[in-house]
């Protein structure tokens, strides 16, 4: 299963590498990562997503905690969130071609972002799978290029505002069988 | 400038008025603060401006430095001064080749929560990263081996980063800090202030356990019928062997512990069945798998402990008490957890703590244990010079002196030797590299503890191959003047490797026999007293002899040499499966192997 986390960190020099460090020594499987600014100065977001079961998840977000220079993690797989990627896709154009990938781009509500003779680029937002379709109906006409982001998430509505609590203390094994 | 402290005697001081300095002397200062006494270290070309810088204070006695002859040694003698005394140990090197031969210490120290600063010199600013000589990327390497580390570029932050790194070194679950410094940045000058409180906003050091998690394990505990507790190096750390002992007595809990938690609990105590897990005792280990709750405390479930971890305390309720909450679930997934600090979770279990008896498990245990007995080596005259003896006679004779001995072992035979063999009655007593594993880690590490502790008597017990991987401290030793007993447990192998071989190999001893110097006469060239023992009638007198030599004393035992480690677990196997002691009956036709005790 894939579990989407969001971490916080301050923005000191080397701190991604302690991150990605991190997970690759505690062989931790990584689809994709995700570090920006955030609304606060001096602390960065990542978003990463973790391939696993839950108790890899678990000691994911505990080793993150465990870094000086993370602040704060968060699991928010099972919250309501907004995810989004973004593609920047060179697609090769005809004369003939190129109506028929505007409107396919309309469809994804992708955007125009370049316009050549021979060629269109291609700008989709949208969830993973939103993205992944459209890359896959523009591969027909011949993808030149492509660059993608990893995912992002923000939490939706009032959710996204509280949520300094800590889980409890007692962690009853659901490895075990016991719920 | 810098002033010298006022009163130099009553240190840690507090912060002064911020004041300018050069970011070398800030070095110092901090570690004034700090109540560090003691560096070890070696000098080079990007830590000089810091090495000048503590001319003073060691003119005026204030601090105190050792130099090492390896970088190594200057990060394992920091290592046993901060596991003999609970206080940070402080380390320094130059860059490049000085601070990559720290690594290992440096890895040691993390692996077993031993808190530590480790200071070293970078090349300056304008040429990092362009390859300069001695130039090394120190923070990259020592990342997965530290709990967190610094580059500093600008002698502004010093102050913060040296506040900073003492302050996660000791706090919470202990590690190693480590502060890369830029020779430009020693050189400079800038304002140095300590009067300030760290702020980190992400880091948890003392988590608030959970009143609801600690009921619910009193509960488990006192419905158990056959509980045990497995208790680590947490204990030490907490301080919390005497609530420790009345936990035991008050619920009558069997006891068993880790390599590092020896000690937590008097070994001479009839609840205590000594260390589990590969070289555990077969009783300890059958106790651990027969309980019903396991109270695990301060411990974290290492592979040494818990053999097959699908097969380990399958029937029983797993009790977690630990401090850093990434050991929560790691290795063993606990049916409660209790995160925090044991010198708190364990006084407040206490009193949820019914007055229990449990006389058929105690029964059952005891049953166990004399059939160990039984086969013991030590209830056999051996005509042989053999490791298990001597061990023995050198607790009779630590005994005899009424001393309070800190031990320190190097890794492999006898080091389980020792854990098993010498009888522990108080925490400390054994410093030994548990989780890392380091040989060479004895004869330094027991150099740093007596630093620390200049009257007592301080034993390092080695193997002949690991003796010979720091061997070069000894003229650190004499330089420093200090009295660290030497026992070398020489069998002409690298034993430990060579049982594996015997054992799991068709017994092909590739790479295993170790040819060694004549150790009596490097001693003498060191200036250190020393005797070869080869009989078993030689060793109480050559003990005797050594305890009442002022100084340092050498004692090279010749043992036989095929002897092996038992009981012990093979690797991947589940702890209850493990190969016993041989019975002496049997012990000819003992799976074809030659006699092996």
């Amino acid at each position: 299963m894939k579990y989407t986390l969001v971490a916080w960190m301050r923005d000191k020099p080397g701190v991604l590498n302690r991150v990605s460090g991190m997970l690759r020594r505690r062989n931790f499987n990584i689809d994709s990562l995700q570090v920006s600014h955030s609304e606060t100065p001096g602390i960065s977001r990542m978003t990463f997503v973790v391939d696993g079961d839950e108790r890899v998840a678990d000691q994911v977000i505990k080793q993150m905690r465990k870094l000086v220079d993370v602040t704060r993690v968060e699991n928010i797989t099972d919250k309501p969130a907004v995810l989004r990627e973004l593609a920047l896709i060179r697609v090769r154009t005809t004369p003939e071609t190129r109506a028929e990938i505007l409107q396919f781009a309309d469809i994804y509500r992708a955007q125009i972002v370049d316009v050549a003779l021979d060629s269109l680029v291609v700008q989709v937002v949208g969830s993973e799978d939103k993205v992944d379709s459209a890359i896959q109906l523009l591969e027909n006409f011949g993808i030149i290029e492509m660059v993608r982001t990893g995912r992002v998430a923000l939490l939706r509505g009032s959710a996204g505002r509280r949520n300094g609590r800590r889980s409890t203390a007692v962690w009853r094994a659901r490895a075990n069988g016991n719920p | 400038m810098s002033t010298a402290p006022s009163n130099p005697g009553d240190l840690p001081r507090p912060a002064d008025e911020p004041r300018e300095m050069t970011g070398a002397q800030m070095v110092w200062e901090a570690m004034l603060h700090e109540g560090v006494k003691v560096v070890f270290g070696h000098p080079g070309g990007a830590i000089l401006p810091t090495y000048d810088a503590l001319a003073p204070h060691e003119a005026a006695g204030r601090i105190h430095h050792v130099l090492v002859r390896h970088e190594q040694c200057a990060a394992h003698m920091a290592d046993g001064y901060a596991r003999a005394t609970g206080q940070v140990g402080v380390c320094m090197a130059t860059s490049g080749p000085g601070a990559t031969n720290l690594v290992t210490g440096l890895a040691t120290a993390q692996m077993d929560s031993v808190p530590m600063v480790a200071i070293t010199g970078q090349v300056p600013t304008n040429l990092l990263g362009t390859d300069a000589f001695q130039e090394s990327d120190v923070v990259g390497v020592t990342q997965p081996v530290t709990k967190h580390n610094y580059l500093v570029t600008d002698v502004e932050e010093l102050p913060y980063v040296l506040k900073e790194a003492f302050y996660i070194a000791r706090t919470g679950r202990p590690g190693v800090v480590l502060i890369d410094i830029c020779k430009d940045v020693q050189n400079a000058t800038g304002i140095f202030r300590y009067d300030f409180s760290v702020d980190l906003p992400g880091y948890e050091p003392w988590p608030e356990y959970s009143p609801e998690a600690l009921q619910a394990a009193a509960d488990l505990i006192n419905r158990a019928e056959r509980p045990l507790i497995l208790a680590g190096h947490g204990v030490q750390l907490a301080g919390v062997s005497d609530r420790l002992v009345e936990l035991v007595e008050k619920a009558e809990i069997p006891v068993v512990t880790t390599l590092l938690g020896v000690g937590d609990i008097p070994e001479t105590h009839p609840l205590c069945l000594g260390m589990g897990g590969m070289h555990g005792e077969a009783y300890a280990n059958r106790a651990i798998q027969s309980c019903d709750v396991l109270i695990a405390l301060g411990m974290r479930f290492d592979d040494r402990i818990t053999g097959r971890l699908d097969r380990f305390a399958r029937q029983a309720k797993i009790i977690h008490f630990e401090l850093d909450k990434a050991e929560v679930g790691k290795n063993v997934v606990p049916d409660v957890a209790v995160v925090g600090d044991l010198a708190q979770t364990l006084p407040a279990l206490l009193p949820l703590i019914q007055e229990r008896r449990h006389p058929v498990w105690i029964q059952e245990i005891n049953e166990w244990r004399q059939d160990t007995q039984q086969t013991d080596i030590l209830n056999f005259e051996v005509d042989e010079l053999i490791p298990p003896y001597v061990i023995r006679q050198l607790w009779h004779a630590v005994k005899e002196r009424g001393q309070d001995p800190i031990i320190v072992t190097d890794v492999g035979q006898h080091q389980m030797w020792e854990s098993q063999y010498f009888i522990h009655e108080r925490p400390g007593q054994l410093l030994t590299s548990g989780g890392l594993g380091t040989m060479g880690y004895a004869v330094p590490a027991a150099m740093g503890a007596q630093m620390a502790y200049r009257d007592r008597l301080v034993w390092a017990i080695c193997g002949d191959g690991g003796f010979q991987m720091t061997l070069q401290e000894l003229a650190t030793l004499q330089q420093e003047k200090l009295q660290v007993k030497i026992g070398i447990i020489n069998n002409g192998f690298l034993g430990m490797v060579r049982q594996w071989q015997q054992l799991f190999y068709s017994k092909r001893y590739v790479g295993t026999p170790v040819l060694s110097p004549d150790f009596v006469k490097l001693a003498e060239a060191y200036g250190i007293p020393a005797l070869q023992v080869t009989r078993p009638e030689e060793v109480v007198p050559a003990l005797r002899q050594a305890h009442e030599t002022d100084g340092p004393f050498l004692i090279d035992f010749q043992v036989k040499e095929e002897v092996n480690v038992y009981p012990m677990v093979a690797p991947g196997a589940a702890v209850d499966e493990l190969i016993r002691r041989p019975r002496p009956a049997i012990v000819q036709g003992y799976s074809g192997v030659q006699p092996s005790w």
